[in-house]
């Protein structure tokens, strides 16, 4: 019944370096660096300065504008600092230094045990809202937000995303291996909140363990558990909907505009934490791995670690990495520091070496066509890319469909030419946004 | 703290900061190209056995040629000099491959001039010429120099005939019937077609073992079977419905599908991916209009052969192709 997979890549995985291993608390960094940005949207303003002493889950930076998601301490300490520092999305941010106490002491009041099946939808979102939650999977996209649909796109689907198609990353799957009832609990009270019937998760045929977790876990609530094909990018939202929920997003509309609602499974995890316990975002699982790590693994990590604590947990480089990257090696953004900080959006610290990222020279299109083959939107990346170096603009736009590629990697991929297409296509959508309009 | 900070400085400086994606697939144009060479070794090494030290010299002349011709192209070009890449390599071999074995020796280096610099660079190099660059060279050495691109060594036969034409050219001259005799039987034919005892271009050879290599290729995933399928399943049902003299379906397609450069062109021509379509409902279409041509022109036309002029006049069409036949698009029904 599952619609075949005809789309995407196939990568060697890189995934036995930690799925078997189990998430590590470790002991707490001395310091966390907390920018005020972490989310799809305005930043947050402080609210603390510098000298305050703030205790953990406590708000630091308040979400004035609409678009923006709480943010809070997630150590008890002293706020030394509030100044511009490097963020792994954005270069620089400016954020919340706190110096560790060492007391690991919550905020009076925060926590308490609700059975959330008594709350109305408006107390959840209240409660989901006030916790910071962003879309733990990459997009950050505050949550509250992504579950009030506009009055005039009814939503009847809820896609919980497990796929974790990124190579390397092992974060969800050791997520649901090891939370699978706070899972199912962050499930059904997203799926409460949207009033929707049908629910998935979509599970990556890979970590088939996963699933029967899943599976047991979700017994008797309705919601069905999925194991899809193990295919790069089939965590990408379009492609899951397309799955599980056999419906395509209009070009331009969001998933909505066909009734349907993703969230990753570690925000699931994340809202059940919140509205059950009162916790709010301030740690998430990463995978530290890649071939220059010592010994990969899954940490909890607080919010504002840097890289360099996090790595140091796995026993520093086995070599000097040539790129370091948060996030899956596919969409990841490569960082000059080991000062930036996990934020909310980072599921995963890659360490890679030349031999791992095999990048060469680029050289002309021999127009193969592997990149048609490979583009899960069903684009001609190729002609992008040409149309892209010839600053041809309003052609890739117009005749080639420019504004519907998400960037997922596959055509460069998988393009013998070395082509680097989605910076091609990155650099066209910037000419035809300063354009403007049309 | 196994990090220490010395270290530290050092990966900062020597961090790579580039885009998404991060990691590349091994392939690369290289290796594609040098495998497409590899595949056509058996076919090659056959032809050198079979048709002796003539063969060799013209394989050699032409590819050598394509080498050097490519490396002065780009340095002039003041380009990066890419003739390590094997496409120049695969270009030369290609057109010698076209060729009567003995030809004289500035035959095969004028087609490889013709093909690397006009046809090739003067498009502007890899990936921007619109035809077939071996198949340019070969056309332009068939109007220069007409008798030497048609003189044909003497088939050693297998039965006491002894014939310096093609089967094809004996067909077309000769009829059906004069043709069976020169092999001996319809079979005795067939098994000299699939295995490469006949006369004819230097890779017009062993239907076998253009297969092979052509299979190769396929299970590679560096062609696809769309391609050669189409194209030689075409000729078959075309020839076996117009090519009899007793009217409709009393032609003998297997013997079209085997003679003359059929079965290289499919393989090894219509799948180059420069010139011809992208996407492989383009593909399709060109390989049935190249079959269909080819046929055309056997049956009709003034030449006993049609492979190359099909092959050249559906490369005129590929950007057209590529044009109408797009990806199915998601989420634009
Ligand atoms: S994969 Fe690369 S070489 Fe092949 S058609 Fe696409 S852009 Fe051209
Ligand atoms: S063109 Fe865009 S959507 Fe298609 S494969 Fe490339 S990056 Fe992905």
């Amino acid at each position: 019944m599952l619609s075949k997979v005809k789309w995407g890549v196939h990568p060697d995985t890189r995934k036995t370096a930690t799925e078997g291993k189990p998430i590590e608390s470790n002991a707490l960094p001395e310091r966390v660096v907390i920018p005020v940005r972490q989310h799809l949207g305005a930043p947050c303003e402080p609210v603390v300065k510098k000298g305050d002493v703030v205790k953990k889950g406590q708000r630091i930076a308040a979400a004035n504008a609409p678009l923006a998601s709480h943010i809070h301490a997630s150590l008890s300490g002293t706020v030394i600092e509030v100044a511009d520092k490097p963020h792994p999305g954005l270069g620089q941010c400016p954020a919340i230094v706190i110096e560790n106490d060492g007391q690991d002491a919550w905020e009076e009041g925060l926590l308490s045990e609700r059975s959330w099946e008594k709350l109305s939808k408006e107390e959840l979102l209240e409660l989901i809202k006030n916790a910071g939650i962003v879309g733990l999977g990459g997009a950050t996209f505050p949550v509250h937000i992504k579950l009030l649909p506009p009055k005039d796109s009814p939503i009847d689907t809820l896609i919980i995303n497990a796929a974790e198609c990124e190579p390397f990353l092992t974060a969800d799957h050791r997520t649901m291996l090891e939370h699978s009832e706070l899972v199912v609990t962050g499930v059904l009270i997203i799926q409460k909140v949207l009033s929707v019937k049908n629910v998935y998760i979509g599970i990556e045929d890979n970590k088939p363990d996963a699933v029967k977790v899943m599976q047991e876990a979700c017994q008797g609530t309705g919601v069905q558990v999925r194991p899809i094909p193990t295919r790069y990018p089939h965590g990408a939202e379009k492609m899951i909907i397309k799955t599980l929920a056999q419906r395509e997003v209009p070009s331009g509309k969001l998933p909505m505009s066909v009734g349907v609602v993703v969230q990753n499974v570690g925000t699931a995890m994340a809202i059940g934490n919140a509205v059950k316990y009162g916790i709010p975002l301030i740690e998430r699982i990463v995978t530290v791995s890649g071939g220059a790590v010592k010994e990969p693994k899954n940490l909890r990590l607080r919010i504002g670690t840097s890289f360099q604590d996090a790595i140091a947990q796995c026993g520093g480089f086995s070599f000097q990495p040539d790129k370091i990257l948060m996030g899956g090696p596919f969409m990841g953004v490569a960082q000059y520091t080991l000062e930036v900080p996990v934020i909310k959006g980072t599921n995963g610290i890659l360490l890679l070496g030349k031999k791992e990222l095999n990048s060469d020279l680029e050289s002309a299109c021999i127009r193969c066509g592997r990149c048609i083959e490979a583009c899960p939107m069903g684009l001609n990346p190729s002609m992008l890319s040409i149309l892209g170096e010839r600053g041809m603009i309003d052609e890739a736009k117009n005749d080639y469909q420019l504004l519907d590629c998400m960037e997922c990697g596959c055509c460069s991929f998988v393009c013998p030419a070395k082509r680097k297409i989605v910076q091609y296509v990155r650099y066209s959508k910037k000419l035809a946004a300063e354009k403007g309009g049309k | 703290m196994s990090v220490e900070n010395s270290h530290q400085e050092d990966s900062a400086n020597q961090l790579i900061v580039s885009s998404s994606p991060h990691i590349l697939s091994n392939d690369s144009t290289q290796k594609i190209m040098w495998t497409v060479v590899a595949a056509l070794m058996p076919a090659v090494i056959f032809a050198v056995y079979y048709f002796g030290v003539p063969a060799f010299r013209t394989l050699l002349a032409g590819s050598l040629s394509a080498l050097i011709f490519e490396a002065l192209v780009q340095k002039i070009r003041k380009k990066r000099v890419t003739v390590s890449d094997g496409s120049a390599l695969l270009c030369g071999l290609l057109l010698a491959m076209c060729l009567p074995p003995a030809v004289p020796l500035f035959v095969p280096i004028i087609g490889s001039f013709i093909a690397i610099v006009i046809a090739k660079h003067s498009m502007g190099g890899l990936g921007q010429n619109i035809f077939n660059p071996a198949h340019i060279g070969r056309a332009a050495l068939m109007v220069s120099w007409p008798v030497a691109m048609t003189t044909w060594t003497k088939m050693p036969s297998v039965i006491d005939t002894v014939t310096s034409a093609t089967p094809l050219n004996i067909l077309k001259q000769q009829g059906y019937e004069a043709l069976i005799q020169t092999f001996g039987s319809q079979s005795d034919m067939y098994t000299a077609l699939f295995l490469g005892f006949r006369n004819g271009s230097i890779g017009e050879t062993s239907v076998l073992l253009l297969v092979i290599g052509g299979i190769i290729l396929i299970y590679k995933r560096y062609i696809d079977w769309v391609a050669p399928v189409f194209m030689i399943g075409t000729v078959g049902i075309l020839t076996w419905a117009f090519g009899g003299s007793n009217g409709l379906f009393s032609g003998d397609p297997l013997f079209h599908m085997m003679a003359g450069g059929l079965v290289i062109g499919a393989f090894f021509m219509i799948t180059d991916y420069v010139t011809t379509p992208i996407t492989r409902k383009g593909k399709i279409i060109f390989a049935v209009g190249a079959g269909a041509i080819t046929v055309l022109i056997r049956l009709l036309g003034g030449y006993p052969e049609g492979v190359c002029y099909s092959i050249l006049l559906m490369n005129c069409v590929t950007p057209l192709i590529d044009r109408f036949i797009q990806p199915a698009q998601y989420g634009r029904k």
